[in-house]
């Protein structure tokens, strides 16, 4: 934790921008140096989550059970997650990583109320078949 | 270790909210049958405490919480339209939930914490601070949609908007992760600084507008701006009246005061880039609103495309910008919040338990046999409308002024053509009270009190701010103001923090001691 002090300073706005663009880049030299392997480049990870983004996304629209359906906008809230790490850590800040904490915390939030409005569903209807629910239309 | 700045009077009325969600809710397990209405009335209360606590606060400039919240008057005057929204809503609940059986502890508990989710998204200066109040108000909003749970319509309804809702949060997410990776902050000061330094010939990078129009998807589906706007005439049609009322104008207005405090703050250096898709979004919203509007039988669902004709002309007022279209925009909102919560006050006074009361065929002849309560919507309907003298002409005037102003002439004609189209549905409805014979029984308002205070509230209000503007009008432009002066984001440090609040060029001395 050598630059835990300057990660610290991060969090205050007054950090200038200058500095914090050379922390990132030495952040990253710094790790190469160590030799402690190959690093991933960024852009790896960044396509993977717009990769697992695109197949959530794709997921809502083409499948028709709403728990899938579900699990679909739960992928791509998680790719979203993966974005946030590896940015955090391109730019040497912590800032990525909490927003992940957040985002898993609304995601269990919203499992919890989601399931729950499905489950509702279901008795009164006994599908969870999205093209089943079509009481209104325009 | 320096301890971050805190500043609670950011988050009072939120925090007075929050007490009094949680008190509703404990109260509730113990209290007779009988008594279910204090409720009510304890958090009709709260509300008040809450607008009276932001009226207080009225004229600090400040940040809070190390710069994730700002205490300025543009937050402060969406709390007013917020406590005005929810506190209207609780009026009409009053006898509403009493009448349809609803769980009285849960209903009004959810309706002030979506209160407290709008606080802090009027509130926030950091994209994951407004992500965390979008989902607060988002998931309370979807629960109190299907709150009539043996009601089919209600569940679908209730799906629908969770299912649609949760994947516009996750294209909202995924624009704060681009947009962290391009500028390396969340905060939108640091973003701003960062845009106008990096790109200051206003083109950006491909990432930076991909997250850009990512949020915009997020944002136009909150305000449902076509063609973003699917969920929102099922979801009005199908949650009950007071919250699909509470919807309409408390959800827009918190949405719209976050998309605009992130677009002309911290992409406002962007403005060509972002400009253009608004204004296609406007034009686009405006049209599908008002002619889908025109062939509606159900009066929820006609004020639900409405409502979605007057997110296009919100968009106006934002896509002219600057001064006079972001005052014009906080003008109309007033004025839509006014005139649509009276709307729907009647809509709720009108149905009855077990029977709806929704067809424009249940109004026939209510202007013979209820006369008030006809002329109240008939007021309400012409305001809508836009006809002077009543507040929804002063706000379309405003907002089109400010657009032709700002040089968009086409998108104010557009604007205006759609509000000549929207004529007709609108009296329709007139048309329908007072030209047609109906036998159609109201329950009279006599016996229910506070939903014909919150009628004549939104009368008086819709009357009154539109005959006389100027006032209202100053004070959106002040707090408009408030959202450019610097001393936002400037007092980074809690011994500045004085210092920035009386001077707001303390934005350069705060800078130069860290080299």
């Amino acid at each position: 934790m050598a630059d835990g002090k300057g990660r610290m300073a991060y969090g205050s706005d007054d950090t200038p921008e200058s500095e914090r663009s050379e922390r990132a880049i030495s952040h990253q030299a710094n790790d190469e140096s160590l030799g402690n392997g190959i690093m991933v480049p960024i852009h790896y990870h960044l396509m993977l989550s717009a990769v697992l983004f695109t197949i959530g996304a794709l997921g809502v629209l083409l499948r028709r059970n709403t728990i899938v359906i579900f699990m679909s906008v739960e992928l791509m809230l998680n790719a979203v997650n993966l974005s946030f790490v590896a940015l955090a850590r391109q730019w040497g800040s912590m800032d990525g990583q909490l927003i992940v904490f957040f985002v898993m915390a609304v995601a269990a939030a919203e499992a919890a109320v989601g399931l729950a409005i499905i489950l509702m569903v279901f008795r009164n209807r006994e599908t969870v078949n999205a093209d089943e629910l079509n009481l209104m239309r325009w | 270790m320096i301890l971050p700045e805190v500043n609670w009077a950011a988050v009072m009325p939120s925090v007075i909210l929050t007490v009094v969600g949680i008190t509703v809710l404990c109260w509730e397990l113990w209290m007779k049958e009988q008594d279910r209405k204090y409720l009510a009335w304890l958090s009709l209360a709260g509300v008040a405490g809450a607008a009276l606590f932001s009226y207080t606060l009225w004229g600090r400039n400040e940040s809070a919480f190390n710069g994730m919240l700002a205490l300025d008057a543009y937050a402060l005057f969406f709390n007013l339209i917020i406590c005005l929204a929810t506190g209207m809503t609780v009026l009409m609940s009053r006898h509403y939930v009493e009448n349809n059986e609803l769980p009285a502890g849960e209903y009004y508990a959810l309706l002030l914490f979506a209160a407290v989710g709008m606080m802090l998204m009027a509130a926030a200066t950091d994209l994951i601070v407004i992500f965390l109040g979008l989902e607060t108000m988002s998931m309370a909003v979807y629960v109190l949609t299907g709150i009539r749970r043996q009601n089919v319509k209600a569940n679908e309804a209730a799906l629908k908007y969770f299912l649609l809702g949760a994947f516009a949060s996750g294209f909202f997410l995924y624009g704060v992760a681009l947009v962290y990776g391009v500028t390396g902050s969340v905060k939108l000061g640091e973003v701003a600084t960062y845009i106008s330094t990096h790109f200051s010939d206003g083109a950006g990078s491909p990432m930076l507008l991909a997250g850009m129009v990512l949020l915009i998807v997020g944002f136009g589906f909150k305000v449902a701006a076509a063609p973003f706007h699917a969920w929102a005439p099922d979801v009005y049609e199908g949650a009950p009246t007071t919250i699909t009322a509470f919807m309409a104008v408390g959800v827009k207005a918190a949405a719209f005061a976050s998309f605009v405090r992130v677009f002309l703050l911290s992409f406002g250096a962007l403005h060509g880039q972002w400009e253009a898709i608004l204004w296609a979004l406007a034009v686009l919203t405006m049209i599908v609103g008002n002619l889908t509007a025109l062939v509606q039988d159900n009066i929820k669902r006609m004020l639900a495309y409405s409502s979605i004709a007057h997110a296009g002309y919100l968009l106006v007022a934002m896509v002219a910008g600057g001064e006079l279209g972001g005052a014009a925009l906080m003008y109309y909102l007033v004025a839509y919040g006014l005139m649509n919560l009276g709307a729907f006050a009647i809509v709720v006074a009108v149905g009855k338990k077990g029977e709806p009361n929704e067809e424009f065929n249940d109004y026939a002849g209510l202007g013979f046999r209820y006369p008030g309560l006809a002329m109240m919507m008939t007021i309400f309907m012409l305001s809508l409308t836009g006809i002077p003298p009543l507040v929804g002409f002063t706000g379309k005037f405003y907002v089109f002024s400010a657009a032709v102003k700002a040089g968009y002439i086409w998108l104010a004609v557009i604007g205006v053509l759609n509000s000549v189209v929207s004529a007709y549905y609108y009296i329709r409805v007139v048309v329908t009270m007072y030209m047609q014979e109906g036998e159609k029984q109201v329950e009279p308002l006599s016996t229910r009190p506070a939903l014909a205070t919150a009628i004549v509230a939104a009368t008086v209000g819709t009357i009154m701010v539109g005959v006389l503007p100027a006032k209202p009008m100053a004070l959106a432009r002040h707090s408009f103001a408030s959202l450019q002066k610097p001393a936002q984001t400037a007092s980074s440090t809690p011994k500045k923090d004085q210092a920035a609040t009386s001077t707001p060029t303390a934005t350069a001395p705060s800078k130069t001691p860290h080299h």
